[in-house]
């Protein structure tokens, strides 16, 4: 018990290590943006008093870090009083800051759109496991037979074929000829079925080889042979013991791909014009260089990301005894 | 290697002499535009049809390949290099410095789903083809490293390398001449499925308009331009997607056959 809350006490305390750096990076990330960011949103028709308010007002005026450095002066300390130390009080206190553009809290602009986002990729999820578990299991027990290397071919073809080529494809059968759908957008509920079959193809597609692998793998184990012999049926020995094993890979894997849907969903949003996060990002954040929302939308997947690959751990460990002991 | 696998080394192989060609094979100025011929579909003079500024199709497509790989092996190459080095050091040495290297800098960098590091360095940096460079192999690197990491702590157990060390080998000489050869194949998977993974990268980044700026002829823009018109004009939009498939298809049947090649436990079986 002692040792289970210290590994767990370890965890978290990387865990809130790395969310440190990712949120450190991504705020000194801005400072690498070319030119004056006051200057690049006001235009070159701004008064003088123009630009000093907006940098007043978004702190760019106050040095970016607690110290500079510089081949002249040397180290100089800038104090407490740094955009870098803002942004973190700002942030603990669940401010983003104020958009450039806008002037609304950057918050609020993200957590309106967050939930159709997240909406997005459980359904492209949910699309991916029904298909890759059948298709992975019928693959993996028939090693070498014609469903097993169809749905290889259905694997790779899925991975290879970019969301950008799959969508497009998409809507032009099912909207723009069988007008099943609507072709961007979403005005019915049923609209986010082909944005979810867009992003989830290409999940569904490591899916099955993941499952396909692992049964094949689990097939060949002692255990396997033991039941085998006692006279357990093979369609016990595959889903009572290969599958009960066999999924605890593929757990991880769709845990760890959480966070590639939530990167691919800004592609699909482009594609079906669907008002999430990504569309955020692309259009109101370096679409009109605000870079206040870049950040803030950066942040807020990076850290989805990362609390749902601690989760997926925590289930790991959960489902996997040998790694509960080790 | 399976049939797969030589099928990609095919594909792969015609996309490779398309892009050293281009200018030989391409039949058009990839750069010329006729407005009188906007949108025409394929035909004898224009193979994969024009695209809405007049330009031929099948030459940007065939430029596109030298865009594409070159992009792909730069960044395979760089990231690979530069994982290698830094997973041999993790697993070798051990210790504090694996702790900090495998414990720390690989999650910072494993932290950040996949592309959207990528879409952030380039939202802060602005858009170039160095720029876009950069960026994949920052994403890129972390995925050599883990898989050298793990091949030097598996081989660093062994008895030839505890011989090796008997007899007094270097710590240098124990990793190039011991544990580097064994570490070898799982690194070349990875990088042919690096390579797929950086051909999707570069079209990704380009179709969302963070990658190689217009006009250039990269895969991923030439299908951003095409979604306008892309219910009267499919073909505009399906040869650069075709095009991207096949590459990305090539390098992973080639990334899977080897795996097969080499894993003598599935080739057995």
């Amino acid at each position: 018990m002692k040792y289970k809350l210290l590994n767990f006490a370890r965890q978290l305390a990387l865990m809130l290590l790395v969310i440190w750096t990712v949120v450190s990076l991504v705020t000194l990330l801005i400072e690498a943006v070319p030119g004056d960011p006051a200057m690049v949103i006001l235009g070159e028709n701004a008064t003088q008093e123009q630009i000093e308010n907006f940098r007043v007002k978004h702190g760019l005026d106050r040095p970016a870090f607690f110290f500079t450095y510089s081949a002249e002066g040397g180290f100089v300390w800038n104090g407490v009083h740094n955009r870098y130390a803002e942004y973190w009080v700002g942030l603990l206190q669940g401010d983003l800051g104020r958009s450039f553009q806008t002037d609304r809290p950057v918050a609020s602009m993200i957590f309106e759109r967050y939930p159709s986002t997240i909406k997005l990729a459980i359904a492209a999820m949910l699309v991916a496991i029904g298909i890759a578990l059948p298709l992975g299991v019928l693959a993996g027990s028939r090693k070498g037979s014609l469903i097993d290397n169809g749905a290889s071919v259905f694997a790779l073809m899925g991975i290879s074929l970019p969301t950008f080529v799959v969508g497009p494809f998409l809507v032009y059968i099912f909207a723009v000829n069988l007008g099943w759908f609507s072709p961007t957008g979403s005005f019915y509920p049923e609209d986010i079925i082909l944005p979810a079959v867009t992003l989830g193809a290409a999940l569904s597609a490591i899916l099955t080889r993941m499952v396909r692998s692992s049964v094949i793998e689990e097939l060949g184990e002692d255990y396997v042979r033991t039941a085998r012999a006692k006279g357990v049926s093979e369609r016990n020995v595959l889903y009572k013991h290969v599958l009960k094993n066999g999924l605890i890979p593929v757990v991880t894997i769709l845990g760890l791909q959480l966070g590639v849907l939530l990167a691919g969903a800004i592609i699909t949003e482009k594609i079906f014009n669907w008002q999430g996060l990504g569309l955020l990002l692309l259009e109101d954040g370096i679409g009109k260089r605000d870079y206040r929302l870049v950040q803030g939308c950066v942040l807020v997947i990076s850290v989805t990301f990362i609390l749902a690959n601690a989760l997926t751990d925590f289930v790991y460990r959960k489902l996997d005894p040998r790694i509960r002991l080790s | 290697m399976s049939r797969l696998g030589y099928i990609g080394l095919f594909i792969a192989g015609l996309f490779i002499l398309a892009a050293i060609f281009a200018p030989f094979i391409a039949t058009h100025d990839i750069a010329a535009q006729n407005l009188e011929m906007r949108y025409f579909p394929p035909s004898a003079e224009h193979w994969f049809g024009t695209d809405a500024l007049g330009r031929d199709v099948f030459s940007r497509v065939i430029y596109g390949a030298r865009i594409s790989l070159e992009v792909g092996i730069t960044v395979v190459v760089v990231s690979a290099i530069f994982g290698t080095v830094i997973g041999a050091i993790a697993g070798f040495y051990g210790g504090f410095v694996d702790k900090f290297l495998s414990g720390y800098i690989f999650n910072v960098f494993l932290a950040f789903p996949g592309l959207l590091l990528a879409i952030a360095l380039v939202a802060f940096l602005g858009t170039g083809q160095g720029k876009l460079i950069a960026a994949l192999c920052i994403i890129g690197w972390v995925g050599y490293a883990r898989v050298m990491r793990g091949q030097v702590l598996k081989v660093r157990e062994y008895d030839y390398v505890l011989a090796a060390r008997a007899l007094g080998a270097s710590n240098m000489r124990i990793l190039f001449t011991h544990i580097l050869p064994n570490a070898v194949q799982p690194l070349i998977v990875q990088a042919s499925l690096g390579m797929a993974g950086a051909v999707l990268s570069e079209a990704s980044l380009s179709f969302l308009g963070l990658g190689i700026p217009p006009p250039a002829p990269s895969w991923g823009t030439m299908i951003d331009e095409a979604r306008q018109m892309f219910s009267s004009s499919p073909h505009v939009l399906f040869f650069p997607g075709v095009a991207i498939a096949m590459t990305v298809l090539a390098f992973n049947f080639i990334g899977d056959g080897l795996r097969e090649y080499l894993d003598p436990k599935q080739r057995a079986r």
